[in-house]
């Protein structure tokens, strides 16, 4: 990767420098250890199913519906909802998780079958990616890690995790395996943190997506599916 | 829209505010449940206190080595591919965003919600580039084709508007033919918008937070246009205030957590997405090219004075939502964009005493705004600061504190009334419900009286948002 630019810091940085009585720090400084933390007292203690309990009652107040099943069912419970939000077109990710969780029958054969179309995420046909989701119906993803507190997926984009495929469809359905359950963003920060301090990269987009997209700006009215998609169902997966 | 918005003198503000009778409910209404949200989503953590205290300790250490963290946010940035330009004032931001947009031989600009480019008024250097300029944020974008109507507030922007101007705005504006039923309303914003993200050649966006050991940007949003923004177009440009980051990864959950409670009463907005650098290789959506633009304008003079603490802040409203002065004359007479409280405090610093010298004068000093403040500025201390500013350096006030009251149309008692009204229960907060006192009031009390011919819309609207509040978690 070629380094990008930086113009006309130091002088901006040694004006901060002398209003605050010192000179410029370029290192040095660590954190504190922060005196109060009740960040941690969250849920705390909570096993896996407390906290997929926890979830399921947020979830009442995101407009966000949820539906419980086992890795071997969850091909019907995905046709299922996807049939409820009026079929295709469906564009997923490329994630091998698709294979692993024995989803493949349905992306490329029952659906092709039933006129369903199906597109999964492919990085070298470029920008035809994005025409296909803005034609969907409906976006499917994975959760990387979930937050039973807020009700919150957190997807990692990569080449076959598309950013768009959570945004631009009609609805957006997210498969929630109940080993990625953390009680809050806590959790997911500490993860993300650590490998930071690894040395090791980031995605270029980490997505906290809590529900369908809304907005408030007419007479404080909810309005649902203001830019992003209108209706969200999360899938957990309980044996998984 | 530059900092400062509307032409009258602060006391014509004023008036037309008060008699506004729409805008009055509507400020009312959107303070009531605002304030109501937020304190049940405290109440529901339990040890809000210690959250704040966090909140506080975190903005203060940042604040206290800004420099450092500035400097490992941009080394950072450029690690990734990202280009980082520093900006000491509002020419040398948009002179440098210009470029850039000219460079691109950008034509259609896609932008999500930002008060600093507002601050530094970019949209009308753009447009004087040739570029159409789109505000996406549902809110933004109805003042945007209201020819360019003022915010009133900083969460909820055209909170001064009712869905029946809307409509007919959207009528004369993008021929349309509906009712004025939000969701119809939305649903056209929708399909005009989606156009815009696909064909845009440039994305523009504030920050929420940036993190200064990877590089990266917070943006919090509800609609989800801040990640179409990103998306899509081919170059992203990001502006933010020198203040708005963060150490790690840890301290921006935190105050995220205290950000989407305190604006909006929510655990955590639709969205909050935090982008590192331009897309990764291999990538296909997310810009090609992505630049960081770092605004001063006026900040730095913060640092080191008594003002410092208001740099802690994170934008969240919660002050705007408790004052009883804000509710009383609306977003409009700070003639600010930053409006309520917060805008009291900030305007005059950023914006110089000789404009804003009326602003401190702007409240009761009832405290309400610094006991909700999640970071803990002393807001009302603050004030009280910039009165003792203002009279050392004028050698008078530019309005006596009575001749304010009265601007505001409160009366000269209601001061000490306003006192102990925010000390009392929630309810006593609304001047509406201490009535006994106030509607058989003489001589200074007459503007309140006459204000009290109007229904007050307050509870009305508290019993709709009551009655939303139990669908669901969302920013109803
Ligand atoms: S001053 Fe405090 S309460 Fe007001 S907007 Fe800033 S952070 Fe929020």
């Amino acid at each position: 990767m070629t380094t990008g630019t930086i113009h006309h810091r130091d002088k901006f940085l040694q004006t901060i420098a002398k209003k605050l009585g010192r000179n410029q720090r370029t290192t040095g400084v660590t954190r504190p250890h922060w005196k109060h933390q009740p960040q941690w007292s969250v849920f705390k203690g909570f096993s896996q199913d407390d906290l997929i309990e926890a979830f399921k009652s947020q979830c009442s107040r995101i407009h966000t519906d949820v539906v419980e099943t086992t890795a071997d069912q969850l091909a019907a419970a995905l046709k299922q909802v996807v049939a409820g939000y009026g079929g295709g077109p469906v564009v997923t990710w490329d994630d091998p998780r698709f294979v692993e969780y024995g989803l493949s029958p349905l992306l490329q054969e029952e659906w092709p079958s039933e006129k369903i179309d199906v597109h999964v995420w492919n990085a070298a046909i470029g920008q035809k990616n994005i025409e296909f989701a803005e034609k969907a119906n409906v976006g499917i993803t994975f959760s990387d890690i979930t937050l039973a507190e807020s009700g919150t997926v957190v997807l990692f984009s990569s080449s076959g995790k598309g950013r768009t495929v959570s945004f631009l469809p009609q609805t957006y359905v997210a498969i929630v395996p109940k080993s990625t359950f953390v009680p809050r963003m806590t959790q997911a920060a500490v993860f993300i943190h650590e490998r930071i301090e690894k040395g090791e990269p980031i995605p270029s987009c980490i997505n906290f997506i809590t529900g369908p997209s809304n907005s408030a700006d007419i007479e404080m009215n909810l309005v649902v599916g203001v830019h992003g998609p209108i209706k969200a169902t999360y899938i957990i997966v309980k044996d998984r | 829209m530059p900092m400062k918005i509307g032409t009258g003198e602060f006391k014509e503000r004023v008036d037309k505010g008060i008699h506004n009778s729409f805008m009055r409910g509507a400020v009312a209404g959107a303070q009531e449940r605002l304030r109501t949200r937020r304190l049940e989503a405290a109440e529901e953590l339990g040890n809000w206190e210690e959250w704040r205290a966090l909140g506080e300790e975190i903005r203060k250490h940042t604040l206290e080595n800004l420099d450092y963290y500035l400097w490992q946010l941009s080394e950072n940035v450029a690690k990734r591919g990202g280009h980082v330009f520093f900006a000491q004032t509002a020419e040398e931001a948009n002179e440098y965003i210009r470029d850039v947009v000219v460079k691109k031989n950008a034509k259609k600009i896609v932008k999500s919600k930002s008060m600093v480019t507002e601050e530094i008024n970019l949209n009308p250097v753009l447009e004087a580039a040739g570029c159409e300029v789109i505000e996406t944020d549902l809110g933004e974008y109805i003042l945007q084709i209201d020819d360019h109507d003022p915010p009133s507030h900083i969460v909820a922007p055209a909170l001064h508007k009712n869905k029946e101007q809307i409509r007919d705005v959207f009528k004369a504006k993008l021929n349309y033919k509906k009712t004025e039923n939000p969701e119809e309303l939305a649903l056209h914003a929708r399909h005009t918008l989606r156009q815009a993200y696909l064909t845009a050649d440039v994305g523009i966006t504030g920050c929420n937070f940036a993190i200064a050991e990877s590089g990266s940007i917070t943006l919090v949003t509800n609609e989800g246009n801040a990640d179409l923004v990103t998306a899509l177009p081919k170059t992203q440009i990001t502006v933010m205030g020198m203040e708005r980051i963060v150490p790690t990864f840890e301290e921006m959950e935190v105050l995220v957590s205290l950000l989407t409670r305190s604006a909006v009463g929510q655990k955590l907005t639709s969205y909050i997405t935090v982008l590192t650098g331009p897309r990764d290789q291999g990538d296909v959506d997310g810009p090609e090219e992505f630049h960081l633009v770092i605004v001063d304008n006026g900040r730095s003079n913060i640092l080191g004075t008594e003002f410092q603490s208001v740099l802690q802040c994170i934008r969240c409203a919660a002050c705007v939502n408790v004052c009883p002065v804000y509710r009383h004359i609306g977003g409009h007479s700070y003639g600010s964009i930053y409006s309520g409280p917060i805008g009291a405090v900030l305007s005059p610093l950023l914006g110089g005493y000789d404009d804003y010298k009326e602003l401190p004068y702007a409240s009761t000093l009832c405290a309400a705004c610094t006991e909700a403040c999640p970071v803990k500025i002393p807001l009302h201390e603050l004030l009280h600061k910039h009165r003792q500013v203002i009279v050392e350096r004028e050698g008078k006030a530019p309005i006596s504190e009575k001749l304010a009251m009265k601007a505001f149309g409160l009366g000269a008692a209601s001061s000490a009334l306003y006192k102990l009204g925010s000390k009392l229960a929630p309810s006593a907060m609304n001047p509406f419900t201490v009535n006994n006192r106030i509607s058989n009031g003489p001589g200074p009390l007459k503007a309140w009286t006459e204000i009290r011919e109007f229904p007050a819309p307050g509870k009305e609207r508290f019993r709709d948002w009551f009655h939303n509040r139990q669908k669901g978690d969302h920013q109803s």
